[in-house]
């Protein structure tokens, strides 16, 4: 067929508006009327950003506890001595440990004794101001156990941990204002001179070592002359066999006493956290939700104006052979498009708020597709039921009433 | 040829108790190439007479022909159809769309026949200079002025080449010198062989034209054809 319209046969083609032209007709009428496009596409935009940053934010943090428990792994117990009434000393048997580490499945133990001795900056300090800082003696093992790692200097060894050396955890170096290691500097605990060889990156959830100074135990009974009762054994078992291993540690910790004895998953925090975390994200996309329903109420009352308003614009096409159809496409084009306007700068505004916040946690930054594209879906969504009545409207108002109205 | 159209018998009611009578047995026949003025006070039916020969209403009763087609029985997308491709509207108020350029106003005439935007743009300039607006192209409507509006309205209802143009009071919003220009215009084309029937209760406009069908409470009361 001719592209011309005045090929002149008696035939009736049907009226026909193309697609492009719908579009262009749809767009055309929300450009007209710039203010109003935008504050209603607002509505939908806010709802959608709600939505697009809630699971953000809770991808990012959760990729964030996933990376967490995978360096913690879930393969690591730890054992401790509970509030028993059996006037529970607070300390476990010196031998648990070595007991422990005789079960199967049991690769790696490390434990550490708390020590009762202030940590100070220098021997001139008041002894109560300790800064909220602990002197631990611990095992060798304890970083590889903890899949710890050191962040200047060195680990204890054989040598180092026999004599009176420590390493800082990570807070600890902080409050005693030790960034360098490398004019050996000196801390003071309980009465005796410690030579830092070494600071810790922080440990994934055990924040009491990042507080602590960490001894070896060989140099802890030589200066402090003390028991070594373990205060927590760090268990690293095999990782099929954690419930099995966990069962029994606190009888053998305390064969005498293992009802005093707590054995934890440090991992099962972290994926509380996580349930907790998803529990407040459920909340909070159901206030995007409802944002972004009250956008669609905005959408549609603006288009039902919108059709008031433009009754003679309605009658004009008709009489330039629009059909029912046309009209109602047309009107039902702009909603849409009102809506995908506020859809995409929604999606926009909540990538931009979780890369923003992800940012300030020194999260990685995680915009999950899902949200992208279903942010996008749900406005279009709305918008197409917020367009369907004012659509309808349009497209059932008689021309000859339409072309009276003005 | 067929005349461009036919009505015969029509009637038209509204609802109403009693039922209003808008059109009363109304029989005209408009041969193509006609120019002719559909006149008489308000109230005596020439609107209702708009509607119905535009296919914007349907009647009662009796029928109404369209370039051989008859359009009374036709549902409302064959009707719309009609409209797009045999019809061309000039209202008292124009009827321009504000966002679009005189241009684009022009184009829109040809929206609903299914062709390109390009291919509507090229009819929209020729027709704007069939008017004398091929300098105004790019124009807002709210730019130009009154005469020159309906200028731009009057070449939306060529740019299909329609088989009659319906005037609605086109002078009813203008002053005499644009009034002068618009029917002039309407003359031109009616010279280059279009058939225009011009709608208006103002006898002057309808003294000025070769033919004239009077109206009076709903039925023809004179149809004369001027020497």
């Amino acid at each position: 067929m001719s592209d011309s319209p005045h090929g002149q046969t008696n035939a009736l083609k049907p009226s026909r508006l193309r697609l492009s032209d719908v579009i262009l007709e749809g767009a055309g009428g929300l450009s007209t009327r710039k203010t109003r496009t935008a504050l209603s596409a607002l509505g939908i935009m806010l709802g959608i950003a709600a939505m697009v940053g809630v699971l953000g934010l809770s991808e990012s943090s959760q990729a964030d506890l996933t990376r967490r428990i995978e360096a913690l792994g879930t393969n690591l117990l730890t054992v401790s001595p509970g509030q028993g009434f059996g006037g529970g000393d607070g300390a476990l048997p010196e031998s648990a440990a070595g007991s422990i580490g005789r079960i199967g499945p049991v690769q790696r133990t490390a434990d550490v004794v708390v020590l009762d001795h202030a940590v100070l900056r220098n021997d001139v300090m008041n002894p109560n101001e300790t800064g909220g800082l602990t002197a631990v003696a611990a095992d060798l093992d304890l970083v590889d156990t903890l899949n710890g790692k050191v962040a200047v200097g060195a680990w204890l060894d054989e040598a180092t941990g026999a004599t009176p050396n420590v390493v800082l955890g990570s807070v600890s170096a902080e409050r005693l204002g030790i960034a360098e290691i490398t004019h050996g500097p000196q801390i003071y605990v309980g009465n005796e001179w410690f030579t830092v060889i070494g600071i810790l990156e922080s440990f994934p959830l055990a924040a009491d070592l990042d507080r602590a100074v960490i001894l070896g135990k060989q140099a802890a009974v030589e200066v402090f002359d003390l028991d070594l009762n373990p205060s927590i054994i760090y268990v690293r078992t095999s990782p099929a066999l954690v419930d099995d291993v966990r069962a029994v540690l606190p009888a053998t910790a305390d064969p005498a006493n293992p009802e005093e004895v707590e054995a934890s998953r440090p991992s099962e925090l972290l994926e509380t956290q996580d349930a907790i975390e998803d529990s407040f994200t459920n909340l909070f996309l159901g206030l995007g939700a409802v944002s972004l329903l009250v956008g669609g109420v905005g959408i549609a009352n603006v288009m039902v104006i919108s059709v008031i308003e433009r009754r003679a614009e309605i009658g004009l096409r008709r009489a330039l052979g629009a059909t029912q159809s046309h009209i109602g496409r047309q009107f039902l084009t702009e909603s849409l498009l009102l809506s995908a306007l506020g859809g995409l700068g929604g999606v926009l505004l909540g990538a931009l708020a979780t890369w923003m916040y992800a940012r300030t946690q020194g999260w990685e930054v995680v915009v999950p597709a899902v949200a992208v594209f279903g942010g996008i879906i749900a406005a279009l969504f709305i918008g197409a039921l917020a367009g369907l009545y004012p659509a309808a409207r349009a497209a059932r108002l008689a021309p000859t009433d339409a072309l009276r109205a003005s | 040829m067929n005349p461009a159209m036919e009505l015969t018998e029509v009637v038209k009611e509204y609802p109403g108790t009693p039922p209003v009578r808008a059109l009363d047995k109304v029989s005209v026949r408009i041969d193509q190439g006609e120019l002719l003025a559909v006149v008489g006070p308000s109230g005596s039916g020439k609107s209702t007479m708009l509607n119905v020969m535009g296919t914007l209403d349907r009647p009662t009763s009796g029928t109404v022909v369209i370039d051989g087609q008859n359009v009374s029985a036709m549902g409302e997308r064959r009707l719309s159809a009609v409209r797009a491709q045999h019809i061309g509207f000039v209202f008292q108020q124009f009827f321009l769309l504000d966002g679009l350029s005189a241009l684009d106003n022009v184009a829109n005439g040809l929206l609903y026949n299914g062709v390109s935007r390009r291919t509507r743009r090229e009819h929209a300039a020729h027709a704007l200079s069939t008017v004398g607006l091929g300098h105004r192209l790019d124009h807002a409507p709210a730019k130009l002025s009154g005469g020159e509006r309906q200028r731009v309205a009057i070449a939306r209802a060529i740019v299909n080449r329609p088989t009659i143009v319906l005037a609605d009071e086109p002078t009813g919003n203008l002053d005499t010198d644009s009034s002068e220009i618009v029917m002039e215009l309407l003359r031109a084309l009616h010279r280059d062989g279009s058939t225009i029937v011009v709608i208006t209760h103002d006898r002057d406009v309808a003294d000025s034209l070769p033919r004239q069908v009077a109206f009076r409470d709903g039925r023809i009361e004179s149809d004369k054809v001027a020497a």
